[in-house]
């Protein structure tokens, strides 16, 4: 039996730790000069580039890292000195201060890409890429992902249009195999291809079991704040042995502190929900807000969407891997879209499993992909279930446009709002 | 006779608000907020108590509100200017249940129930289109006085059309309507149609149920309501004290705290 303070707080440890190392192999590449694919958190497709030896840069966590750790106005600063307006996508303009500064980086030196592969779960990453096209020369790979045609009308395997368009992922799935022996000269192993397929499924698994775990009453963790750690490892290190154990390490510390009644929060008054990107430029403030009423965030649709979709139900088929990676591609993306445009209808499920007093709207100045639509699906939300929800805008990482006056003055109503429906109620 | 009292320290002005047990209002007071946001909510509470000759001992339990709430350092706790406002209005027109309170920077729509609880809000982000600054740019910009602008208004045959949402382009685009050769009062319709326009936007993301409360320093404004209730269709209530209504929710949940703590303790002695 382990001591709860070896175990507890152990992830946050172990998970800084990985991070670091993540990005010192990044900055050894950089310095010898090595190949390098810059990938996208929905749909990196991990998987594969590693049978390639090509090590992972997403630029999304690079750029975000430099709010967390308050330097994100200089690079926004270089970006827009350059010709970039304040009004794009602030992870866009990061990254480019982060190329144009030849790789510097608060974590230390990010490599230049060889290859870059994305997905159209975001509108925004075609144009980036072409970014990069532009200044490096680069193959640039866009996997065109069929996403949900109408809102709850999905296609599972064995239905004729799933299969369809797990045929048109496969084929490209096979095309980027081509260009990726082109660029690293390393013949395909479909051996190694499965190591890394069944690490994904231990991973996406335990990410399933996690998310699950928070149901526990106090929450085990928070998810906007420890959750971001998590989701850190999930993408830098999926298909690893390193990730893969780093999830089992963190369902025996949730599983600990579920057991032994340990929460987030000393006095855990309100379980909250998260929808939208978090507030990286006043990260551990903006969490304060509502921990110092005694709300803790047990979900959000940020690890939904930011993992993936690897919290929907899918495990790739290892005697049949290429085909298993196609749906897989397919039902990852696909829901990792739904999280963003469709949430309203898994967010009313979730409000009774997870004891949900609350829901915290939080639409982003730059990244409207992700932002447009919140206020519907709100009011759909509120139509559907009696839910008290609070909608703030800030953003992920403009700290010019992040007031904190306003943010506090909406989440102090809220929380008064809070407790007069629970005064009601106990009446 | 114990005392209750609301301070609300807004952004241009800081309002106090002395109640009696009873709910009724016997003091208030309105100063402008200026720099020195501790001594505006000292002043304006020191006001409120001399307009009805009170001692400040007799004030049992003070609540500030607004955004200056937390440096109204005598006070005994703070609520927001939005719970407050859904409060006072509840107070005032009983049947309210909607409110858009219309501040100098601020402008709010909240939905509450019969107790005034709130129930959904929603507030201009950003920027002070749609807001009091917003007269105050058109007021500067033709030269009259605030408190004659809604009277003005209503003297006009055909709005000027405002396109501009911002508080700072809004002074340029009246000049130039001016430069055209267009009244001032149509012009004046035109400004109070488009902030009319866009709390109108804000209140339909609560819902616009009736009976709807105007509250705040704008509400005193003749030509606001009426741009509101045509664009509606519905006739808002307004207050004399409708620039008090912050201040006087913030009064009643000092009172609330007068009261349960007054309350005989339950359970076996």
């Amino acid at each position: 039996m382990p001591e709860t303070h070896d175990i507890v707080g152990r992830a946050n440890r172990e998970g800084s730790a990985l991070f670091q190392q993540w990005f010192t192999e990044l900055g050894q590449t950089a310095e010898t000069g090595g190949q390098a694919a810059y990938v996208f958190v929905m749909g990196s497709m991990a998987e594969l580039l590693r049978v390639f030896d090509l090590p992972i840069v997403m630029p999304e966590i690079n750029s975000l890292q430099t709010a967390v750790r308050r330097v994100a106005h200089e690079y926004l600063n270089q970006a827009e000195d350059y010709g970039y307006s304040p009004d794009i996508c602030g992870y866009v303009k990061a990254d480019v201060a982060v190329q144009l500064s030849n790789g510097k980086h608060p974590m230390g030196k990010i490599p230049r890409p060889a290859l870059a592969v994305l997905t159209n779960a975001c509108n925004t990453y075609i144009k980036w890429a072409e970014i990069w096209e532009r200044m490096y020369h680069i193959p640039i790979f866009t996997m065109d992902i069929p996403g949900t045609r109408s809102c709850g009308a999905q296609t599972w395997p064995g239905n004729a249009d799933f299969e369809n368009d797990c045929r048109y992922v496969l084929a490209q799935i096979k095309e980027l195999i081509s260009v990726c022996e082109r660029l690293t000269r390393k013949k395909f192993d479909i051996d190694r291809f499965r190591e890394a397929l069944q690490n994904a499924n231990s991973m996406s698994r335990s990410w399933r079991r996690v998310l699950e775990l928070n149901k526990s009453t106090p929450s085990v963790f928070n998810a906007l704040t420890d959750g971001t750690i998590y989701l850190g490892v999930s993408n830098g290190f999926r298909g690893t042995v390193e990730g893969t154990k780093y999830f089992a390490n963190l369902i025996e510390e949730m599983e600990f502190k579920a057991e032994h009644g340990i929460g987030t929060l000393t006095d855990e008054k309100y379980r909250l929900v998260f929808v939208g990107v978090p507030c990286y430029p006043l990260f551990r403030r903006f969490n304060e807000l509502f921990s110092e009423w005694g709300g803790t965030f047990v979900n959000s649709t940020y690890l939904w969407f930011a993992a993936g979709g690897v919290n929907q139900e899918y495990e790739y088929d290892l005697n049949r891997p290429l085909e298993s990676f196609a749906e897989g591609v397919l039902i990852y993306v696909r829901n990792a879209m739904d999280a963003m445009f469709y949430q309203s209808e898994a967010l009313a499920q979730m409000i009774d499993p997870f004891h949900v007093d609350g829901v915290v709207y939080h639409p982003i100045k730059s990244c409207r992909t992700v932002s447009t639509g919140l206020a519907d699906n709100r009011r759909a939300l509120m139509a559907s279930r009696d839910i008290a929800s609070l909608f703030i805008e800030s953003d992920m990482m403009d700290r010019r446009v992040v007031s904190e006056a306003q943010l506090k003055n909406r989440a102090d109503a809220f929380f008064e709002g809070l407790a007069s429906r629970r005064l009601a109620t106990a009446r | 006779m114990a005392y209750a009292a609301g301070v609300d320290v807004g952004s241009t002005q800081t309002k106090a608000v002395i109640i009696d047990e009873a709910g009724q209002i016997v003091g208030r007071a309105l100063i402008d907020t200026g720099a020195n946001v501790i001594s505006a909510a000292e002043n304006a509470f020191a006001q409120a108590l001399a307009s009805d000759s009170l001692d400040e001992r007799e004030v049992e339990y003070v609540i500030g509100t607004g955004y200056g709430r937390y440096r109204v350092t005598f006070g005994n706790a703070q609520v927001t200017e939005i719970s407050c406002h859904g409060r006072g209005a509840v107070h005032m027109f009983p049947e309210t249940r909607t409110v858009l309170d219309m501040g100098g920077q601020d402008t709010k729509a909240i939905r509450v129930n019969s107790t005034g609880e709130i129930v959904d809000f929603c507030m201009n982000d950003k920027c002070a289109a749609g807001t009091g600054r917003f007269l105050g740019a058109a007021s500067a910009a033709l030269d009259i006085p605030l408190d004659r602008l809604g009277e003005v208004a209503l003297r006009a045959e055909r709005a000027v059309k405002i396109s501009t949402t911002c508080t700072v382009f809004a002074e340029s685009e009246v000049l130039s309507w001016l430069g055209k050769g267009k009244k001032i009062e149509d012009i004046l319709l035109g400004v109070h149609q488009s902030i009319a326009a866009r709390s109108i936007g804000l209140l339909r993301r609560v819902g616009i149920d009736p009976e709807v409360t105007f509250t705040g320093g704008v509400a005193k404004n003749i030509g606001m309501i009426e741009a509101l209730n045509k664009a509606m269709n519905l006739k808002v209530n307004v207050s004399a004290d409708s620039h008090f209504m912050g201040a006087l929710g913030a009064a009643l949940f000092a009172l609330d705290h007068i009261r349960a703590s007054r309350a005989p303790a339950r359970g076996f002695a």
